[in-house]
């Protein structure tokens, strides 16, 4: 059924479809209205989840971890500084390979405070082992929320799974988002195979043990098989989803218009639609150009990426945080891709949106039209929007 | 594409009225988009919120910077927040307001179309104490958006948060926002 909803509904539509037993979420500032429709639900008797309001983010995700190590399928949701006290535990549910959900209302961080949209919030999680999706709608929102479902609790992956979607710009506006019938939902997410759970009194385990130099390392290389198995997975998941659902997810990225491109832009999010509009508008009148616009951000798909933008003349990456004292984090991964290629597209790093400075379409023309005057590698960061 | 924006104080409903309208658009098979300016909502601040309605998918997530429509919900912003700004020559300025077309046309220069309504009369004779909902129905009316649809549709968002006899007062409170409009409509034009 198609309803006009915001990007926060329709995330809470498919928490309810997928009806966790344990959503633990901080109710207050900076938590996002995700939480308050799901608590809702919960009192309105809709869902029979065990809805777990705690004192703090950090203790929202602990009390995640500790529900889903005790067998429990666990969700949460959270935003800008609530992700960042978060993000000590994030380390320890990747750690001991605990397959939580959690959606993540980008917001920028702190100081100066601000409140609007950007990737800042996403990037500070980037090395803790979470997997991270970004969405371009709120129905890719929601569609990405029941893949991310199934994605964290392969047993080749068992790793929390964030869900990115842009604060404001998708999850305050409402817009035309396709929800499935709840059964379908329901058959494809499947029952939770809990492993080794706590509350398993005949067979009791250690959760959470002491590692020495003798094992800490091999650990951790366990837990990198997890994310090396991601790949995979995510294509697996987004085939039967398609089945499902009618709606055609095939790859780690979005490839618009970039087979005959000779400009592509990288960029992640919502910013990719309205860049969809100016690659229109160029070819119109033209100009080649292209779009690549990454699904699947951790693990990062390098070869794929690196196959897809080789042709093209030049390439802007568009970071929405900055990785401070060095380039965007995006446009790192997509040069490092690009390192083993014997003839390498051009490549210039843009920053853009920062604090919810609004990124348009005369923006993103101006962009691909820098592209061909490049001549060399631009190694200094360059700015969209920025008053100078 | 067509843009709306609209210009209110914090607490007159603008965003509500922007959420009715994708709600009702969507209804009539469009692509839609609504959302309010983004910020912390103060009562009584002067704030935005935008409509996108489109017969084509809408890929586009910047602000809207050029509409075909304006609608002032508190008639004290049109000197303060020059709510004509980028509205496009031919597009349509609905006004809550007791002045005439042509009063409202000497304070703000445009010269397209501008439709006033009384949508505080409206609000007060009707019982419903806000003006959002009778400039809905101008908006609904100036788009050219079926009636009974437009209805239905608002019925059925209204329905859930409102009582009954709230409810009918706010359903004759759109249709006297609509008629009056209707009136407006077409007759406005410089």
């Amino acid at each position: 059924m198609r309803k006009a909803i915001t990007g926060h509904k329709a995330v809470a539509e498919a928490m309810r479809q997928i009806e966790p037993d344990v959503v633990a979420v901080y109710p207050i500032t900076p938590q996002s209205e995700i939480a308050e429709y799901y608590a809702d639900y919960v009192h309105n008797g809709i869902v029979h989840t065990e809805l777990v309001p705690v004192e703090s983010e950090h203790s929202a995700l602990s009390a995640c971890v500790g529900a889903a190590a005790a067998g429990g399928r666990v969700m949460t949701a959270t935003s800008s500084q609530g992700l960042a006290l978060m993000v000590e535990v994030l380390y320890i549910a990747a750690g001991l390979r605990l397959p939580v959900v959690m959606a993540l209302a980008n917001r920028s961080l702190s100081a100066p405070i601000n409140i609007h949209g950007d990737h800042s919030d996403a990037y500070l999680a980037r090395d803790s082992g979470a997997v991270q999706i970004f969405a371009e709608s709120a129905q890719e929102a929601y569609d990405y929320t029941l893949m991310a479902q199934r994605i964290a609790e392969d047993m080749r992956v068992r790793l929390p799974v964030i869900v990115n979607l842009d604060g404001f710009t998708l999850t305050h506006t409402v817009q035309p988002v396709d929800l499935l019938d709840d059964e379908p939902v329901k058959k494809f997410v499947g029952k939770f195979q809990p492993v080794s759970p706590l509350l398993d009194v005949d067979h009791p385990v250690t959760w959470g043990a002491f590692a020495m130099p003798d094992y800490y390392f091999e650990l951790k290389r366990a837990q990198q098989a997890g994310m090396e198995a991601v790949p995979a997975v995510f294509l697996e998941v987004q085939r039967e989803f398609s089945q499902v659902s009618g709606r055609r997810y095939q790859g780690f990225f979005e490839a618009y218009k970039l087979v005959d491109a000779e400009y592509a832009l990288v960029v992640l999010g919502s910013t990719a639609g309205t860049a969809k509009v100016a690659v229109d508008e160029l070819r119109a009148q033209g100009m080649k150009v292209g779009l690549l616009k990454p699904w699947l951000w951790r693990p990062f798909p390098a070869q794929a990426v690196a196959e897809a933008v080789a042709h093209v003349k030049a390439v802007a990456v568009l970071d929405r945080a900055f990785s401070f004292g060095t380039l965007g984090a995006l446009f790192e991964d997509v040069a490092a891709a690009l390192y083993p290629l014997e003839r390498r597209p051009i490549l210039a790093n843009y920053i853009y949106g920062l604090g919810g400075r609004d990124i348009t379409v005369p923006d993103l023309i101006k962009v691909f039209e820098e592209l061909p005057r490049l001549t060399q590698n631009e190694w200094a960061l360059r700015y969209i929007g920025l008053r100078e | 594409m067509k843009e709306i924006r609209w210009h209110g104080r914090g607490g007159q409903g603008a965003k509500t009225v922007s959420q009715i309208l994708a709600q009702i658009n969507l209804r009539e098979g469009k692509y839609v988009q609504a959302f309010p300016e983004f910020g912390p909502e103060r009562s009584g601040a002067p704030m935005r919120a935008y409509n996108r309605i489109s017969e084509e998918e809408i890929l586009v997530h910047s602000g809207v910077y050029e509409p075909n429509v304006v609608v002032v919900i508190d008639e004290t912003l049109l000197d303060s927040e020059r709510p004509t700004e980028g509205l496009k020559p031919d597009g349509v300025l609905v006004v809550n307001t007791t002045c005439s077309v042509e009063e409202i046309r000497a304070r703000t220069k445009f010269a397209g179309v501008i439709i006033p309504v009384d949508a505080d009369r409206i609000a007060q004779e009707t019982g419903t104490g806000f003006p959002n909902i009778p400039l809905l129905g101008a908006v609904v009316a100036a788009l050219g958006t079926d009636y009974n649809l437009a209805e239905a549709e608002l019925r059925e968002a209204l329905g859930g948060r409102l009582g009954k006899d709230m409810l009918e007062k706010n359903l004759q409170a759109f249709r006297a926002g609509y008629e009056a409009a209707k009136k407006g409509v077409g007759v406005g034009r410089a």
